[in-house]
């Protein structure tokens, strides 16, 4: 199960653990469906709740003939996690369960995934090829800053960092000096960790006199966990000159190592050999071809202790009908910058914060750090952004920071189509991020 | 002959201001003087200090972020009209006064501009062809 043996050979783009992103896509398919009707089998005689939903359909696992009929099957949503809390959609007895993760909700319940030791295996092989694809090798040193524990953060980059062969530095999230010192003194070559708390830990390298660029050898970073954009990208590597790769899991499907993004950055890959995608309308349920989009729907093709038939991500997304020109044959999908979940409605008008996101980092000089704070003032909301001054915002002239704000208003109003008031703060003084910063306080 | 004057963002909130005059006086820092700019939501504070770049290195160090311009001092009569001439003389060089300030010395019955102009180097020649007293930093802070 690894690699080690050619897996320095920069000369060979390809590593060994990437083999099934290049697979023929016949072949794909039809393992696709061989691994989807045992699945099925597998659900259907050990999941109460599934079965009942099947029956009431009239759906059997022998009707699943074809891929499309997938479509047959019943969804699956959080909140069946949450009601059937603790173990009530464990498809393997507790005998193969070798290990839990737990994902917090924001109100109740945590829910919790059961992994057997195969399902540890397959996630560690999902992660090596995500890290794979972002071009890491052997003879990295991967500083793991995601929260280690019932988070599948940590974890899921930790296992696939050994199974590569990187040295890996299992050092969880938070502690900024040590992160800063660690990154420099064992020669860090990739970062795993949130966007935001990356951000964080440049402002607070840059504050300490360390340049990324030349006092670490910092060469990639695997950013996850939160939705970010591509603005926030560019953002990243022209303040650091590191490639900044986008990692996307769930908990539910088993964490990161779902889909990841490759040198062109056309999207993400998802390995789909392991995690069915689909697209789907979510008003009416319907699948969508791709190219359009919709909520994204995964199905765990391989997964044994909690797996998941059709589960809805609240994820918006499109699946790229055109194939990557790095060859690879497993589709992308476009980038999540918005979650259902997270949708705000601001006077009546669909918001997401990552498009105030985008809008704020448009205006050129901004660095991010902000707030979105929503009131209602009668039956007014209002919407105000708080954002920090910066050394290359802050001017001795009333007229050039009332300028930003007007250019910054501009840029927000004209990508979300409502006026926001943008609020200048002192430096310092917003919440950093230890791990996952939540950017919106909705005060109605 | 132009001197450096520090600016600082504050958030219009009681004791904001104060917290900087209190790093300053913590660390020995002597404030030559101060001008406030604001609007109903922020303000910029600029200071004129002696050692502006431990100045700078402590208010840094506590935080906040400080944006350097050079300024241009000059004396002016504190006599009725000694201003207007002034003026009268940047005005005909050409030279936009993006903002200015004024402070006067105990002991002497002259004040003290700040200027920024947009083109401090062409203001000072003409203010100096002109005989105005424009000082440079020693002869400023030794007043
Ligand atoms: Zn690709």
């Amino acid at each position: 199960m690894f690699y080690q043996d050619c897996a320095n050979d920069e000369n060979t783009p390809v590593h060994p653990v990437s083999a099934p992103d290049y697979m023929p896509v016949e072949q794909l398919r039809a393992l696709q469906l061989h691994r989807l009707q045992g699945l099925v089998k597998q659900v259907y005689a050990n999941v109460p709740l599934t079965r009942k939903r099947m029956d009431e359909r009239g759906v059997k696992p022998e009707h699943i003939k074809t891929l499309k009929d997938i479509a047959l099957l019943p969804f699956s949503i959080k909140n069946d996690l949450r009601d059937e809390y603790p173990f009530g959609l464990f498809a393997s007895p507790m005998n193969d369960i070798v290990r839990f993760h737990c994902s917090s909700g924001t109100t109740g319940k945590p829910i919790v995934i059961g992994n057997t030791k195969n399902d540890i295996i397959l996630w560690q092989q999902a992660c090596m090829r995500a890290l794979a694809m972002c071009g890491v090798r052997s003879s990295d040193v991967l500083q793991v800053a995601y929260g280690y524990g019932l988070f599948t953060g940590g974890l899921g980059l930790h296992y696939g960092g050994e199974g590569i062969g990187c040295a890996v530095l299992p050092i969880s999230g938070g502690n900024t000096d040590r992160q800063l010192m660690m990154m420099q003194d064992m020669g860090v070559t990739v970062m795993a960790c949130t966007p935001s708390y990356f951000l964080h830990l440049i402002d607070e390298a840059h504050k300490r006199g360390i340049d990324i660029r030349k006092d670490t050898k910092l060469k990639h970073g695997i950013f996850g966990a939160e939705p970010w954009t591509e603005e926030m990208r560019t953002k990243i590597q022209d303040a650091t000159g590191i490639i900044a790769h986008d990692i996307y899991g769930l908990t539910e499907i088993c964490g990161p190592g779902v889909a990841n993004d490759c040198q062109y950055h056309n999207g993400l890959h998802i390995f789909e050999d392991h995690f069915y995608p689909e697209i789907i309308n979510p008003d009416t349920l319907e699948p969508l071809p791709d190219g359009e989009a919709g909520e994204l729907v995964f199905t765990t093709l391989t997964r044994t202790g909690t797996p998941m038939l059709r589960y809805r991500t609240r994820d918006i997304s499109r699946i790229n009908p055109k194939q990557c020109e790095c060859g690879r044959t497993i589709r992308t999908f476009e980038r999540v910058s918005a979650r259902s979940d997270d949708m705000l409605i601001i006077r009546g008008v669909n918001v997401f914060p990552s498009q105030i996101e985008a809008g704020l980092l448009k205006s050129d000089k901004v660095l991010p750090h902000y707030m979105i704070n929503i009131t209602r003032d009668g039956d007014l909301d209002k919407l105000e952004v708080q954002v920090e001054v910066t050394k290359e915002t802050l001017s001795d002239e009333i007229k050039a920071l009332e300028h930003l704000r007007a250019e910054i208003a501009h840029s927000i109003q004209r990508i979300i189509n409502i006026s926001a008031t943008i609020t200048l703060v002192e430096p310092n003084t917003l919440p950093r991020s230890e791990g996952k910063l939540n950017r919106v306080k909705d005060m109605r | 002959m132009k001197i450096q004057q520090i600016s600082l963002f504050l958030e219009n909130k009681p004791g904001h201001l104060n917290a900087i005059c209190r790093t300053l006086a913590n660390n020995e820092i002597n404030i030559v003087t101060l001008s406030l700019a604001d609007t109903q939501q922020f303000g910029i504070v600029r200071l004129i200090v002696e050692e502006w770049e431990k100045a700078r290195d402590v208010l840094e160090k506590a935080g906040h972020v400080v944006n350097l311009r050079e300024v241009v001092a000059a004396t002016v009569a504190n006599t009725p009209g000694g201003m207007a001439e002034i003026l009268d003389t940047i005005g005909k060089a050409g030279v936009n006064i993006e903002y200015m300030y004024a402070f006067t010395y105990r002991h002497e019955s002259k004040a003290v501009l700040i200027f920024r102009f947009d083109d401090p180097d062409k203001a000072i020649e003409a203010l100096t062809a002109a005989g105005r007293d424009v000082l440079d930093a020693p002869t400023l802070f030794a007043k």
